[in-house]
């Protein structure tokens, strides 16, 4: 991929048209449009105002984004400016701030700017290429990742927070000027998406321009069939998967009447895929892509029924069969031909193809299925398929790749025109395929397919699957949604292939087969994206990132009712609802809600004992007031949460609030200065913070400097910080702090109660959500034990986990947790081993244990030196008829129940001074030693 | 080992002996796992299971193994791991890490080595950087990003538990168990103590995340039990040695050995002293070091001599090498033990004690100078025969700092009985009630 960028391309600049203003004073002129034009290279791309633009920037793999507003230059047209409005990508967000979005950001996602520290002229020459750019409802899901060419927006970021993008505003951005500046086509030189994209370009006569489009080679073109071109490609250019993806993207989505079905399916909140065409199509630069994009489709197309064709060794039947249902559309659609001809075919036209071009759903069909017959007819006329077939399979894989580095394309684009006019040299005098490993790989898959292509034999193209079978660790660390458009995806392929099977009834053979890629090659993609865009691997200040290496398998699901029920049970499981903490979760919400909205700051106190859902409560909290943020109920807040047990030292806090709210770093002095004066200073669009403060007795210091800062700050007129803190016990305001830290932590105080015995019983009834794994009784035995020891829902939900798991290895013919496995789990948790352990221990050490509660008993105390028990343990010895011990011997007794802790001893260098203890009632030592 | 199959099988007696030993000390030393865990085969099932659900199903787990000290806590473990390891599930994807109390003192340390030992992104070579701080927060922050299903699993083995429970906050503990019961990376915690009341040293917020799951390996053989392990253990299995015939010799001879009754005896003592196997194979690797090309097998004799010196009273021992002037000393201060009952004594009640049996004698041969009896005293001093009442040395005289003598009277008296060439009037002396 380097090695690209380092030859870099020359770009001209030029005005298109006349003026339309000029400005007297500052002696500017104002234009429409910009040309751009790569040297050495026919093609033009257009840049107008309106339309979005990719900016040269620092970071060569995200240039800045923006949208242009005006584009002037000076008298003699020496200076070329644009006036444009940014926007910020996520990379370009500081990455604490990320943290406000309340989700994972989509790499594509990109961020009305409103800040003001920005510049907004930049140097025309600094232009790259026009980018799509969609706007998204804020609840709207985004679209397939796939499509990796669009971007986003859903929200405008001023540098400090997030706002939902006022729609009119933006939408008369992204689309804009229907009527007041159209920016009309011809088809000579309509936009690309990028300046290298060679095809449409090439002002030459139709069937060579599309030639010289981008064709995927024939394995692509039979995937492209069943819509997984994006697949091949993304594997391809693993580097850089955004445009390859993309495209496919398009075609994919585009090709048929069932893909738009499909694609309703995909999106079935509020926008349909005719609203999101219509989108698309009305921003200019969208309209290039579409438009190359149904080049694109119309050439696979094209290619693969030639192939199709071939393949079928041109039996006649076939042939008719396939005009046969080609026809149809044709009769029907031939206005919207005529438009979409109309649309390919003028750049710079009128305004009225905007109309056109965004029709609603079902003629975007017609428009999507009727270019390809349109142009199949010619290409079929020209009959020269094998040729242009190969120059296009050699270009495509180094044309994706120019694509993605959208800069110097330059050279190769020379080297590829080359290509085309001599198509035999194709593949292997590529410059490009000796330069990547990747490329290798494919052109010498692209030979494959070539050479078989010539033996016309179609049934051997399976060998390359195994490449692009991912492997498990990528299957599995796929997000859920993935999974859904996985599956979407394969939904639509498996339809296509029906309609495929459909027309041609002879490939019954490929149908399968394509099948099989679907399924392995609909998975390919995630590699790439997800290695791009897990949360892991964002940029950090620091170099190292923490994480766990990924699984190389996947993980089990659970299999049976009672593993179900087990990952239901285990504590770390999030429940749906937090059932039984009803009062409490209502006034935590309220108090920090009234805070936000007010914009005012305080302090909560919470306390209970451990396992009572202290901190549970708070997140479920914090989860509905995000909720209630996202739906702008209430103004947005950061949430932050610290831990006095995760941290090192008290005065931690302060870097660890620092880092969570900025995501600065600092020393802890340094920290507590700067949090002072983020929360003393006034700031007009400050957001309100809320502080969980978990384990605040932790937090503890001599000086109670911590804790008086914390709870000082929400009393600061500008400070707007909620604190909410935890700890375990009810008075520990008075206990440990100094009046006035108490003072301020104030009267707010709310306890949790250790939970009842039937709220346990709930909890753990709405853990297992009508998973039966068990009996009624069992529960209650239970709930009702852990309720009388502690009420501790961690111990409970334990007790049941273990349950499963002495039911699973019993009788395990009930299937049902019982009474027995309860009380089991109750004995195994619960009963001391003391007992237990003095039945096990040997001879002498028994001896050694009743010589001491004879000793006790003769002296009256609980403690007697060693000494003295010891002569009580040669009596007992003699009583017994054993061998008296030795001293050493003795001791060694007395060391071993010591290190169990049956007994409590002095430090050992005491010898026969040491004094010893009993750490179990005498009463307990008699049993077990009785019951022998 | 091919190679010496290869040769002949009937090798010199010599040869075969070393190699018996070599095999048996093995056994013993535990180096060796046994290919199944004897007595606690219902805890292996049950932590097997436990780790296997961590390694395969990524569900994050807490359990202590607790038992007394060489009832094979660490032998289960490997046992469980060896066995956890052998499958390939869990082999691909367990991360191990293994900690021990005795070596990682503070949480700073314990922090470090799992840090290294995971190989997270801040170690470089075998140094981990950054302060105890960042340490903590970059580990928990790689541990919670992981999530149940696509981390690889992290076994956390803390040997020698309880002494984790000492530390500051006991901060280590409370995040591990924390990432066990909250939906982070899947981890399972190991603790592997021999105190009892473990649980009781955690704090209230720690114990409540621990899952309180405890194994407790007791294991209790009968006599029989212990004698058949005995004899399991010194025999040979075929194959373990290239010479069959010797092997069925040494299997013979060790068969006899523990059918004799003096045998059966001295191991009933061993027995009724201690179940554990350690003593036990202590016992054994006395019994085969005496084991010469002169004498190919373990007699009885060996192992009643062996036994002898397991119980030998290590101090009484120390007696017989002390000089005649300590050994009175040391009777002077049984004296003085008898009629104050156990108070202190300084050096100048025990020169008393002693002139007053010089008096009686009216014999000079024990009569030594002040300072040589201060150089006796103090060498009992070092030997730690008797040890000062308080540790403060520097505020009183030397003479009459209180000290109390470690020995009991039993030892003194048997002590006396195998001095060599004890003086009869020191011995009637010590027998004497009254100085």
């Amino acid at each position: 991929m380097k090695y690209f960028t380092r030859l870099r391309v020359r770009r001209v600049y030029k005005w298109r048209g006349e003026p339309i203003s000029f400005n007297r004073k500052l002696k500017t002129c104002e234009y429409a449009s910009l040309d751009i034009s790569v040297e050495g290279l026919p093609r033009v791309t257009v840049i107008e105002t309106g339309q979005h633009i990719l900016i040269e920037g620092e970071d060569e793999d995200n240039p800045y984004v923006a949208k242009v507003i005006r584009l002037y230059g000076d008298e003699n047209g020496k200076q070329k400016k644009v006036v444009v409005q940014w926007f910020a990508r996520v990379s370009e967000v500081p990455l604490s701030k990320l943290k406000l979005l309340g989700r994972e950001p989509h790499p594509q996602e990109i961020f009305y700017y409103q800040g003001r520290s920005c510049d907004d002229e930049v140097n025309a020459e600094s232009i790259l290429r026009p980018v799509k750019v969609q706007r998204l409802d804020g609840a709207a899901p985004f679209p397939d990742s796939e499509d990796q060419d669009t971007l986003y927006v859903k929200l405008s970021w001023d540098s400090k927070s997030f706002k939902g993008v006022d729609s009119a505003q933006v939408d008369s951005d992204l689309s804009p000027d229907c009527s007041s500046c159209p920016p009309p086509y011809s088809r000579s030189s309509f936009p690309p998406s990028t300046p290298c994209s060679p095809p449409a370009a090439t002002p030459a006569s139709q069937g060579p321009a599309w030639r010289a489009l981008p064709t995927p080679d024939l394995d692509i073109m039979r995937r492209a069939a069943i819509g997984e071109v994006r697949n091949y490609q993304a594997t391809m250019s693993a580097g850089k998967p955004r445009l390859a993806e993309a495209e496919s993207m398009h075609s994919a989505t585009k090709r048929s009447a069932s893909k738009c079905l499909s694609a309703k399916r995909r999106n079935p909140s509020a926008r349909t895929p005719g609203i999101r065409k219509k989108l698309e199509l009305s921003s200019p630069e969208k309209r290039s892509v579409i438009a190359e994009d149904l080049n694109q489709l119309l050439d696979e197309d094209s290619e693969s029924e030639l192939m199709l064709a071939q393949r079928l060794s041109s039996s006649p039947p076939l042939a008719v069969m396939l005009k046969h249902s080609l026809t149809p559309p044709r009769k029907n659609l031939k206005p919207s031909v005529l438009l979409n001809k109309m649309c390919l075919s003028e750049i710079n036209s009128s305004p009225s193809s905007d109309h056109s071009t965004s029709p609603q759903q079902g003629e975007l069909v017609m428009d999507e299925v009727l270019p390809n017959i349109f142009v199949r007819t010619p290409r079929r006329r020209n009959a020269t398929p094998k040729k242009p077939t190969r120059g296009q399979k050699a270009t495509t894989p180094s044309t994706k790749r120019q694509l993605q580095t959208l800069k110097e394309p330059a050279l190769e684009m020379l080297a590829e025109v080359d290509n085309e006019s001599s198509p035999f040299v194709a593949v292997t005098a590529t410059p490009r395929s000796s330069k990547r490993k990747s490329a290798q790989l494919v052109s010498s898959r692209i030979r494959k397919q070539l050479n078989l292509l010539d033996k016309q034999d179609l049934n051997s193209d399976g060998e390359d699957e195994d490449e692009f079978v991912p492997s498990k660790k990528e299957l599995q660390s796929s997000s859920e949604d993935d999974d859904d458009v996985e599956k979407e995806a394969g939904l639509d392929s498996d339809e296509e292939v029906v309609v495929k099977k459909g027309r041609h009834t002879a490939a019954g053979s490929r149908t399968s087969r394509s099948k099989q890629r679907t399924h392995t090659s609909t998975r390919t993609p995630r590699r790439t994206p997800n290695k791009k865009f897990t949360p892991g691997t964002p940029r950090t200040p620091h170099h190292a990132t923490p994480s766990i290496p990924c699984r190389l398998r996947p993980a089990q699901q659970p299999a049976n009712v009672l593993e179900e029920a087990r990952l239901r049970l285990h504590v770390s499981s999030v429940p749906e609802s937090l059932p039984c903490r009803e009062q409490e979760f209502q006034d935590i919400y309220s108090f920090v809600e009234s805070k936000v909205v007010d914009g005012t700051g305080g302090c909560m106190y919470i306390s209970g004992v451990p396992g009572t859902g202290k901190t549970a409560t708070v997140h479920e909290v914090m989860r509905c007031l995000q909720h209630a943020t996202d739906v702008d109920e209430i103004p947005p807040f950061h949430f932050i949460e610290i831990n006095g047990m995760k941290m090192t030292d008290p005065h931690q806090a302060y870097v660890q609030i620092l880092q969570k709210l900025t995501g600065q770093k600092a020393t802890a002095d340094h920290a507590a200065a700067l949090l002072e004066k983020r929360f003393s200073n006034p700031a007009p669009r400050k957001q309100s913070t809320v502080l969980l403060v978990d384990e605040l007795d932790l937090l503890w210091t001599r000086k109670q400097n911590v804790m008086y800062n914390l709870f000082d700050w929400p009393t600061r007129r500008n400070a707007r910080l909620v604190v909410l803190t935890i700890a375990n016990t009810m008075d520990l305001p008075e206990r440990i702090m100094i009046n006035r830290v108490a003072s301020r932590l104030g009267l707010t105080r709310l306890s949790f109660q250790p939970y009842s015995f039937k709220q346990l019983q709930q909890i753990i009834t709405s853990r297992l959500n009508k998973v039966k794994a068990f009996e009624e009784d069992a529960l209650q035995l239970a709930s009702r034990k852990v309720a009388a020891l502690s009420g501790d829902a961690r111990r409970c939900l334990d007790i049941c986990r273990r349950a499963t798991e002495i039911c699973e290895h019993s009788a395990a013919d009930t299937g049902l947790v019982g009474m027995s496995d309860v009380m089991d789990a109750l004995n195994e948790m619960f009963s001391s081993a003391y007992i237990t352990a003095i039945k096990c221990v040997s001879v002498q050490e028994q001896l050694f244990l009743r010589a001491i509660i004879a000793e006790f008993r003769r002296l009256g105390l609980e403690e007697a030196t060693f000494q003295q028990v010891f002569v009580q343990h040669q009596a007992l010895c003699r009583v017994e008829g054993l061998q008296p011990v030795s001293v050493s011997e003795g001791l060694a007794v007395c060391q071993r129940l010591g290190a169990c802790r049956l007994l409590l001893l002095e430090p050992s260098r005491l010898g026969v001074l040491q004094r010893v203890r009993l750490n179990v009632s005498q009463d307990d030592v008699l049993y077990a030693l009785k019951a022998d | 080992m091919s190679k010496r199959k290869a040769r002949d099988a009937h090798l010199p007696v010599g040869e075969c002996i070393s190699q018996v030993q070599e095999i048996l000390r093995k056994r013993l030393c535990n180096q060796q796992l046994p290919d199944r865990p004897e007595g606690v085969e219902a805890q292996h099932k049950h932590l097997l299971e436990l780790l296997k659900r961590t390694a395969v199903h990524g569900e994050s787990n807490s359990v202590l193994i607790v038992g007394p000290r060489g009832a094979g806590k660490t032998m289960l473990l490997k046992c469980v791991l060896r066995d956890l390891l052998m499958e390939k599930e869990a082999q691909k994807n367990l991360l191990q890490v293994h900690l021990n109390g005795l070596l990682q003192t503070d949480d700073r340390i314990a922090l470090q080595e799992m840090t290294r030992q995971l190989h997270l992104e801040n170690v470089v070579g075998d140094k981990v950087f950054g302060s105890f701080a960042e340490n903590l927060n970059f580990l928990l922050e790689a541990l919670k990003k992981g999530d149940r299903s696509s981390s690889r699993p992290v076994l956390f083995v803390l040997d020698e538990f309880d002494l984790f429970a000492h530390h500051k906050n006991q901060t280590l503990l409370y995040n591990l168990f924390d990432v066990s019961q909250s939906a982070q990376a899947p981890v399972a915690v190991v603790g592997v103590t021999c105190r009892l009341d473990v649980l009781e040293l955690l704090e209230k917020r720690v114990k409540s995340r621990f899952s309180h799951r405890q194994i407790h390996v007791l294991s209790n053989p009968t006599f029989r039990q212990y004698l058949e392990r005995v004899q399991t253990q010194l025999s040979l299995q075929p194959g373990d040695l290239p010479d069959d015939k010797f092997a069925q010799h040494w299997n013979v001879s060790i068969k006899t050995l523990c059918e004799d009754k003096s045998v059966e005896e001295a191991l009933q003592r061993h027995y009724n002293s201690s179940k554990d196997f350690r003593s036990n194979h202590m016992l054994l690797m006395l019994c085969l070091s005496r084991v010469s090309v002169a004498k190919p097998a373990i007699k009885p004799a060996d192992l009643l001599e062996a036994s002898r010196m397991c119980f030998i009273d290590a101090e009484a021992n120390m007696l017989h090498g002390l000089s005649i002037l300590e050994l009175c000393l040391i009777i002077a201060m049984k004296h003085l033990n008898d009629l104050y009952e156990g108070e202190p004594f300084n050096l100048q009640m025990v020169h008393n004690e002693f002139k007053k049996f010089l008096q009686r004698k009216s014999n000079s041969m024990y009569n030594f100078e002040q300072p040589v009896i201060m150089k006796a005293f103090e060498h009992l001093q070092q030997l730690e025969m008797i040890r000062p009442v308080d540790s403060s040395t520097a505020k009183t005289q030397r003479e009459y700092q209180l000290m109390r003598l470690m020995l009991d009277h039993t030892q003194v008296m048997e002590a006396l009985q195998k001095y060599p060439q004890c003086p009869t009037d020191v011995k009637q002396w010590a027998m004497s009630a009254f100085g």
